[in-house]
């Protein structure tokens, strides 16, 4: 009789800054006691074992910015059962989608003396773009109590549905004061969605929408909200257009103030 | 003519992606590039037209592993041109902060990423496996009391949320902090363990020569501030940075290489670097923990790299009771901030080196040009001369035991290519 399978597990990483996959690293504990659950079956940063799959689970973080990594995202499509994308990056294009609908040519040459030499891709672009994916964990980074449920969900075969609700409603939870009315700090809290525990709006500060839009996000109002705070127009744009802002609401948004601001 | 080709696609237990190509005609090597092909993110191109207040946010972005080396770098040379004073305590605060990423980088570095390698086994799930559960399980506590105190200052450990030019966003009550007084007093007397577990671990000798660079302080261990010194004598003000030293691009790689200026040199940087620097300021625990750890100061063999980690975490802890010790929260937890138009620059001590930023600004606050240059990137031109002058001894053994060795020499590094704009992947060609 053979000994029972267990399901076989693979991280990837695409651009990013592997801060997502640290969230398994520091696990620690949970780390240790998963590991005796699942096979860990390619995980670079953390084991020089590497093999090619076929995979129950995979992960991806990071968002797609060259040639060779979209090649290499098929390819670990066509090895994987289930495939969730971590993080800010890999659902929504994370902060490097900043240098989307710029003149990549001109970033190159900005930062590399001899820009032949390099090989990029205009967009950073979100895996979901590229390749059908199971499951989005959002977040910058992704939060470690969703990643390891979701992480135990999927070894078992099911897709769990993560929360998309304002952090809004978590501050209330908590009981925070709300700092964009007590202190008039602008707070990207109303149209992001949960996630991290109301975490900004925790230490004092206004949320910048790690964890993308929620559901529905009336970006409209809050954006006339900031305008009334005194924010200029292209610091408005800008607050939307952020980690998250190639998300199609933030970036709808920012487009739509900029078009006013332009006149039409 | 004999040829050797050998082909490892991937360096494990490194952060970010690479590859190493070595060539060898006839026993000698022909071609030696240390590849780094995780394409590039632009950090310095899409922070022209931001607000300075959104650079703490973005920049820790760069690497997940040292987002608080980011934020400081980029707060206090803007804090410094806008002439900020900072809340009283806030110095202190930061330094704090920054001791909890060099014990969570640190930690996790020896027991994830190195310890696999000495003790022969793929990765640290394996060690626990084959025995060393442990020794495992107390690295990762380790690593988890930086990791608490880098949430308790900062909200997360990854991507802090408090830091801001001009101080904090809010300061953690004193309690908070007190409470971590066992748990760090416990940790001095672990930390001397891990120094027991690293002495006896067989290393391979290369006391090579190199020019080690770190920050150096009259006062402190240097971390937040401070002026550059090299063993070989050098000595400049963060200011000149990129007078003295220049970066320079290769065909083979996305990550641009550091030398010096004048020489152009390639140098060393990062915990082994400013141990052997910073000597004087170690502290009581430190030393032990370098006299229990074999490491003989000064030395010159970047294997030397990991007891200099367990030295440098030791350190961090004595030195955050000193300061929790004493701590009282900044009151307000930030200074008002008036921008002014100038040039920012600033360098601290990353958990791999030297980080140094510099931002132009205009009068509205808002950034006009941004140069970051990251610890891995200034060590990279480093690493290929090591791999130079370590491989040719150990060309007779086997393919999977060169590429053991390759990394290794790479890993003295802890590299973290995603820093460096960019997993290393082997590439042995034998002629």
């Amino acid at each position: 009789m053979s000994a029972p399978a267990t399901p076989r597990v693979a991280v990837f990483k695409m651009a990013s800054c592997d801060g997502c996959q640290l969230q398994l690293l520091d696990a620690e504990e949970a780390l240790l006691e998963l590991a005796g659950a699942i096979t860990i079956a390619n995980f670079a940063e953390a084991s020089s074992a590497m093999d090619d799959g076929p995979y129950d689970v995979t992960l991806v973080e990071g968002s797609v910015s060259s040639p060779e990594q979209l090649e290499q995202l098929r390819s670990i499509r066509e090895r994987s059962r289930f495939l969730m994308t971590i993080g800010a990056c890999a659902t929504s294009g994370g902060v490097q989608a900043l240098r989307n609908g710029r003149d990549i040519d001109e970033y190159v040459r900005s930062v590399y003396a001899s820009p032949g030499f390099i090989d990029t891709l205009a967009d950073s672009t979100p895996i979901a773009e590229h390749v059908k994916v199971d499951l989005e964990l959002t977040g910058c980074p992704v939060d470690r109590g969703q990643l390891l449920a979701a992480l135990a969900w999927l070894i078992q075969g099911s897709v769990p549905r993560p929360p998309t609700t304002p952090v809004c409603i978590e501050c209330k939870r908590r009981g925070y004061v709300c700092v964009m009315v007590a202190k008039g700090e602008p707070c990207l809290g109303p149209v992001t969605r949960t996630g991290c525990g109301s975490l900004c709006p925790g230490m004092g500060r206004g949320c910048y929408g790690c964890f993308g839009p929620s559901q529905p996000p009336n970006t409209e109002a809050l954006a006339k909200t900031f305008l009334e705070l005194g924010m200029p127009p292209s610091r408005v744009a800008d607050s939307f257009r952020f980690i998250t802002g190639y998300a199609p609401a933030f970036r709808e948004a920012a487009d739509r103030i900029e078009r006013e601001v332009d006149g039409p | 003519m004999t040829h050797r080709s050998v082909d490892v696609p991937v360096v494990a237990r490194v952060e970010g992606e690479g590859a190493l190509h070595i060539r060898i005609d006839d026993d000698v090597i022909t071609r030696l590039e240390l590849q780094i092909y995780e394409p590039p993110r632009f950090f310095e191109a899409f922070l022209r037209g931001r607000h300075f207040s959104e650079v703490p946010d973005i920049v820790p972005r760069i690497c997940g592993i040292c987002p608080v080396a980011y934020q400081m770098s980029a707060i206090h040379g803007l804090e410094r041109l806008f002439e900020v004073e900072v809340p009283a305590g806030t110095r202190e605060l930061r330094r704090l902060l920054y001791l909890g990423e060099w014990i969570e980088s640190h930690m996790l570095h020896v027991h994830l990423l190195a310890l696999p390698d000495y003790l022969g086994y793929d990765d640290a799930i394996q060690l626990v496996r084959a025995g060393f559960k442990d020794a495992v399980e107390r690295g990762l506590r380790l690593k988890r009391l930086g990791n608490d105190l880098m949430a308790a200052i900062g909200g997360r450990e990854i991507h802090p949320v408090s830091p801001r030019v001009g101080g904090f966003s809010k300061a953690v009550a004193a309690r908070t902090l007190r409470a971590f007084q066992p748990r760090l007093e416990d940790a001095l007397v672990e930390i001397l363990e891990v120094a027991d577990l690293v002495a006896p671990l067989e290393m391979p000798a290369f006391p090579r020569p190199a020019e080690m660079v770190a920050l150096t302080h009259p006062n402190e261990y240097a971390i937040n501030e401070g002026s550059m010194a090299s063993t070989e004598g050098r000595a400049w003000s963060v200011d000149a940075y990129e007078d003295v030293t220049h970066e320079i691009q290769v065909a083979h790689s996305n990550a641009l290489h550091s030398v010096f200026t004048d020489t152009e040199t390639p140098y060393f940087l990062g915990p082994l670097a400013r141990v052997v620097l910073n000597e004087q300021r170690l502290t009581p625990v430190a030393r032990e923990a370098a006299a229990r750890g074999g490491l003989g100061l000064p030395t010159l063999d970047p294997f030397a790299s990991m007891a200099a980690r367990v030295v440098e975490v030791a350190l961090a802890l004595e030195d955050s009771l000193r300061l929790i010790a004493a701590y009282e929260p900044p009151d307000p937890p930030s200074a008002a901030v008036r921008p002014r138009a100038g040039r920012a620059t600033w360098a601290t001590e990353a958990p791999r080196g030297t980080l140094y930023h510099r931002y132009d600004v205009a009068n509205d606050g808002t950034i006009l040009e941004a140069k970051i240059v990251p610890p891995t990137s200034q060590n990279l031109r480093h690493m290929e001369k090591d791999l130079g002058e370590f491989l040719p001894g150990v060309l007779d053994r086997s393919d999977a035991e060169l590429t053991r060795l390759a990394e290794m020499v790479i890993r003295n590094y802890d590299p973290c290519i995603s820093c460096a704009t960019h997993f290393l992947r082997l590439d042995v060609e034998r002629v």
